[in-house]
């Protein structure tokens, strides 16, 4: 009889059938959404980071050729030039063939070969360290090369104010969702400790502690909450692994490159809600004890 | 029903255990419901409070409960002010009692078994070392092949057995129990009192508000009577 009643143990704070599921799937849902908005923001961070570094890495020179001199050869020389300079991981010489097969699908093969073209020379740059036009400009002018440099700085500009915009709203969405998750938790859990203020009353009657009485609640909501949380993030973290594995290190789509420590990112997601939870219930349940007198 | 309560509903205690003093209490801009009473609950004395409905029965007792505070006067428990303790006190104070409420607050989601462990469960207390002390208890009130059966399966006198179990499971050195008997035909009740004596007669303090005199009378404890917020006869 004795080891019957001990091994069902039902906890002293009643389930809410009706309306907790519906709570919990509530929770979930938010939980799912804030968690792929933060992947959102996370992707479009890298997305940003990664045109913007692609920019930094590249240089574009217009070599105008001296007098007796071809500009195949001015060419040629601001290449050697540049080779040499720190921070320049390699500088080639555009040949004619190259920038008409670049113009051909806009102008049309039948001009091109009376088309002026100008002289350029591709420089592609240490991504790490790159070298700034200043340098390349002062390298070819002690080379004796007359050029202009074009270090994409401009177009360079626009793309990252596009791409902090861009991380700025995905950041935003995420915080937005996030703490949309954050209130319906709050809110689920001030009902379900109201709804429970007779029973609060009599564990207090029965010479509960507050502290006691408040850890009952903190447990039961901190509890479904972190349910809740591992439902939605396991969902979201099954999305991102799909999303990285069909893929691959780019991602599906150049503008959101996912990648796997974005799975691991959302493993606090359970955690952070139950904390949320916890500190709602006790508050709450520590409210209603002391305005119940 | 063995007449005598099992071992783990004994206590004993030396000093008052509960003393008024010109106690009063009113409400904001309302008239006073307890006006100086003076009243003594000696350890291991067995009292009945009486008087008519509004009489500010159920406001001594819960000044005793520690849900109200005397707006004059002053309250002691065990031999401590408790006129106005802090939260953890108040709690240490209703450890020390057994509180058996009108509206009865059982837990209808937990067995009979676990409502009459409810204390020592708050307490900390491991299943395993109070499962048999409460099974004892449930057996004492007559409640011993419902340990399973949750509240809504039980009759009314079946709950106000489980109220008691519950209140005594802890050994409390005082009862407190709100017309306890109410509803109950009077052969039920008089089985119910005797639960009530027979923690009694180990030493435990008892006091029941009953508007049921001829109850009070029967049991042949001390009658205290309010009338109009003054303790009008048995007080200190």
């Amino acid at each position: 009889m004795i080891g019957r009643l001990i091994s069902r143990r039902p906890g002293i704070v009643p389930r809410n059938r009706g309306g907790e599921p519906w709570l919990a799937a509530v929770i979930a849902v938010l939980c799912l959404l804030a968690c792929l908005s933060a992947v959102g923001a996370m992707a479009a961070d890298r997305a940003a980071q990664g045109w913007a570094r692609q920019l930094r890495a590249e240089a574009t020179v217009q070599v105008r050729p001296r007098v007796g001199e071809t500009g195949a050869e001015a060419a040629a020389r601001a290449a050697q030039t540049l080779a040499g300079v720190a921070g320049v991981e390699e500088a080639a010489a555009m040949d004619r063939e190259t920038a008409e097969a670049l113009l051909r699908p806009w102008v049309g093969a039948a001009v091109l070969p009376d088309l002026p073209l100008p002289y350029l020379v591709t420089v592609r740059l240490d991504p790490d360290a790159p070298a700034s036009a200043v340098s390349l400009s002062r390298a070819l002018a002690s080379g004796g090369v007359d050029a202009t440099v074009d270090d994409h700085s401009l177009w360079r500009r626009e793309v990252e104010r596009s791409a902090a915009l861009i991380t700025a709203l995905a950041v935003a969405a995420f915080l937005l969702t996030a703490g949309a998750a954050g209130a319906a938790i709050v809110y689920a859990t001030q009902a379900g400790v109201a709804a429970q203020r007779t029973l609060i009353e009599t564990l207090s009657l029965t010479g509960a502690e507050d502290g006691r009485i408040a850890r009952l609640f903190q447990t039961r909501y901190a509890l479904m909450a972190a349910g809740a949380g591992a439902a939605g993030a396991g969902v979201a973290m099954a999305l991102v692994a799909g999303l990285r594995f069909l893929g691959g290190p780019d991602g599906v789509t150049p503008a959101l490159p996912v990648a796997w420590s974005d799975v691991l990112m959302l493993s606090p997601c359970p955690l952070l809600a139950a904390t949320v939870a916890l500190v709602a219930a006790r508050i709450t349940a520590l409210a209603s004890l002391r305005g119940g007198g | 029903m063995p007449v005598q309560p099992p071992r783990a509903a004994l206590t004993a205690s030396a000093t008052d255990t509960a003393r008024l003093s010109g106690v009063g209490f009113g409400y904001a801009d309302g008239p006073g419901v307890l006006r100086d009473v003076n009243l003594i609950l000696p350890a291991g004395s067995f009292h009945f409070l009486t008087g008519p409905a509004g009489s500010g029965k159920s406001t001594l007792l819960k000044l005793l409960t520690l849900e109200a505070r005397p707006t004059a006067g002053r309250v002691e428990l065990f031999g401590e002010d408790a006129g106005s303790p802090s939260r953890a006190a108040r709690a240490g104070f209703r450890r020390r009692m057994g509180l058996i409420l009108q509206d009865l607050r059982l837990l209808d989601h937990l067995s009979a078994f676990d409502n009459a462990a409810l204390p020592l469960r708050l307490a900390g207390g491991k299943r395993e070392g109070y499962a048999g002390d409460v099974m004892e208890i449930l057996d004492w009130v007559g409640l011993g092949g419902r340990g399973e059966d949750r509240p809504p399966a039980l009759s009314g006198h079946e709950k106000r057995r489980l109220v008691f179990a519950r209140a005594v499971v802890t050994s409390p050195e005082l009862i407190i129990a709100d017309e306890p008997t109410g509803g109950l035909d009077s052969a039920t009740g008089g089985r119910l009192l005797k639960l009530f004596q027979a923690m009694n007669r180990v030493g435990t303090t008892v006091l029941i508000a009953s508007h049921d005199e001829a109850l009070a009378k029967a049991s042949g404890a001390s009658v205290l009577r309010l009338r109009e917020g003054r303790v009008v006869g048995g007080g200190a």
